[in-house]
């Protein structure tokens, strides 16, 4: 059975990712210690609302280091993704973890599309990666989000929202994910059976 | 783009799912953990869950029914009922809800809104608006959960919504109580309204009664989804068959 550490670090639904995690039959430890997280096999991260909290939550629990030095599988959920890249337009500008380059800014979509980013929007993938195996072109995933990461040479998959919305990134054994695998029916449970499966 | 959501609403009491017509008076509809996982199979996108209780009788949600809940779904939900401070939505949230709805102690301090959308992010508070034709214009109830308390608010409806999205809301649902229960269609007119004075996502909500309600206020008022409960929870309009008739309408539905 496939044991991750999720991290619990106040900036989250954290309940809902584990809850998906259990019912794939994950062995799942949510945790804020930054000696669990350098040590686990696979760790999530996970997040919603605001960078700025959620970094200064990150670097007082310190795990800011642990999550930038993680080597092995990675996977950021939604906030959790932005996290990822290395600064926020948000406010007055947040630095953020720094393991994909890029800026992460507000959603501005072309056309009369309302802001936040809220439902369900088709998957198109870019390439071939693991995480995405058995994930069809056109898959629904649920979104949430007001700002997006930059589209680049990390982006595996996009949505189309009033322009190009990277959903899912990778960088060397990093992946995130813009939209909630954990709340997107079959096809996020595809995605993070995907993630358990990958190589340590 | 986003797919058009079909949202089923669960008002909950003591665990059961319960409805009235025009708020008032109340029948059971089932168990809610059992009708949520049905609802789930048949596609729905969303769901909300209401405990009328709450509000009423003084407390919040109960959070280990949340948690039971969130264990069984895997689209996401919102949770309304009696939810008065930052602490009580947090811990909606921890236990696994998607987002938290608002309607009467956003009325009475606005500034809660602001308050959750700071500190958990604007993506999740939902503000709930009553709202009802009188004296030639919208206006908002409060209180709507309980027949002897429910009132005006004292504010016009649009004015009321301008000023939940500049306090941070994240997504509003609009109920237009004149429509509730009586499944004569939503009130197209008044949606298309408010549609034109949000820019954050508006949901209908009220008078759904038959597929071609959800396929005008669709069309017409341009809402990002539509809730409905007493169609869905008596098996008058079923879901899977609700979001076929749309797709063929040209409608984007996720099936």
């Amino acid at each position: 059975m496939s044991e991750v550490a999720v991290v619990a670090y106040g900036a989250g639904n954290v309940a809902s990712v584990q809850f998906a995690l259990e019912r794939l039959g994950a062995s799942v430890r949510l945790t804020d210690d930054p000696a669990v997280v350098a040590d686990a096999e696979r760790v999530i991260l996970p997040g919603v609302g605001a960078a700025g909290y959620a970094m200064t939550r990150l670097a007082e629990l310190g795990l800011v280091e642990p999550l930038r030095a993680f080597s092995r599988p990675l996977l950021g959920v939604c906030l959790g993704q932005q996290l990822l890249f290395e600064r926020s337009e948000e406010g007055d500008g947040v630095r953020m973890l720094g393991v994909i380059p890029g800026a992460v800014r507000r959603l501005a979509p072309e056309g009369d599309l309302p802001v936040p980013h809220m439902g369900w929007s088709r998957l198109t993938p870019d390439r071939d990666d693991p995480l995405l195996d058995d994930v069809a072109a056109g898959a629904y995933a649920y979104f949430v989000h007001g700002f997006a990461c930059p589209d680049g040479p990390a982006t595996l998959a996009r949505a189309d929202y009033g322009g190009a919305v990277p959903a899912v990134v990778r960088s060397a054994n990093r992946w995130g994910c813009q939209f909630h695998p954990e709340r997107s029916a079959d096809t996020g449970a595809t995605i993070l059976k995907n993630f358990l499966s990958l190589p340590c | 783009m986003t797919a058009r959501r079909i949202i089923p609403c669960l008002d909950v009491k003591d665990g059961r799912v319960v409805k009235g017509v025009k708020f008032v008076g109340h029948a059971d509809m089932g168990d809610a953990a059992d009708l949520a996982a049905r609802y789930r199979d048949q596609g729905a996108d969303e769901l909300v869950f209401y405990d009328i209780a709450a509000s009423p009788e003084g407390r919040t949600l109960d959070y280990g029914w949340i948690r039971d809940i969130a264990r069984l779904l895997d689209i996401p939900f919102c949770v309304a009922g009696g939810i008065r401070s930052v602490e009580q939505a947090a811990r909606c949230l921890d236990h696994g809800a998607d987002k938290v709805s608002i309607n009467s102690p956003a009325l009475e301090r606005p500034e809660l809104i602001a308050e959750m959308a700071e500190r958990l992010g604007g993506q999740c508070v939902v503000v709930g608006v009553d709202s009802r034709f009188e004296d030639g214009e919208w206006v908002v109830h409060k209180y709507t959960g309980d027949p002897d308390a429910r009132r005006r608010a004292g504010k016009r409806t649009l004015d009321w919504l301008d000023q939940a999205q500049g306090l941070g809301a994240g997504e509003i649902v609009l109920n237009c109580i004149d429509q509730d229960g009586v499944r004569r269609g939503y009130d197209i007119e008044q949606l298309a309204a408010a549609r034109a004075r949000l820019t954050i996502p508006l949901i209908a909500s009220g008078g759904a009664g038959a597929p071609e309600h959800f396929r005008d206020v669709f069309r017409q008022a341009n809402v990002s989804g539509a809730l409905a409960a007493s169609v869905f929870h008596t098996g008058a309009i079923a879901i899977p068959g609700l979001k076929t008739y749309l797709a063929d309408q040209g409608l984007e539905m996720r099936l």
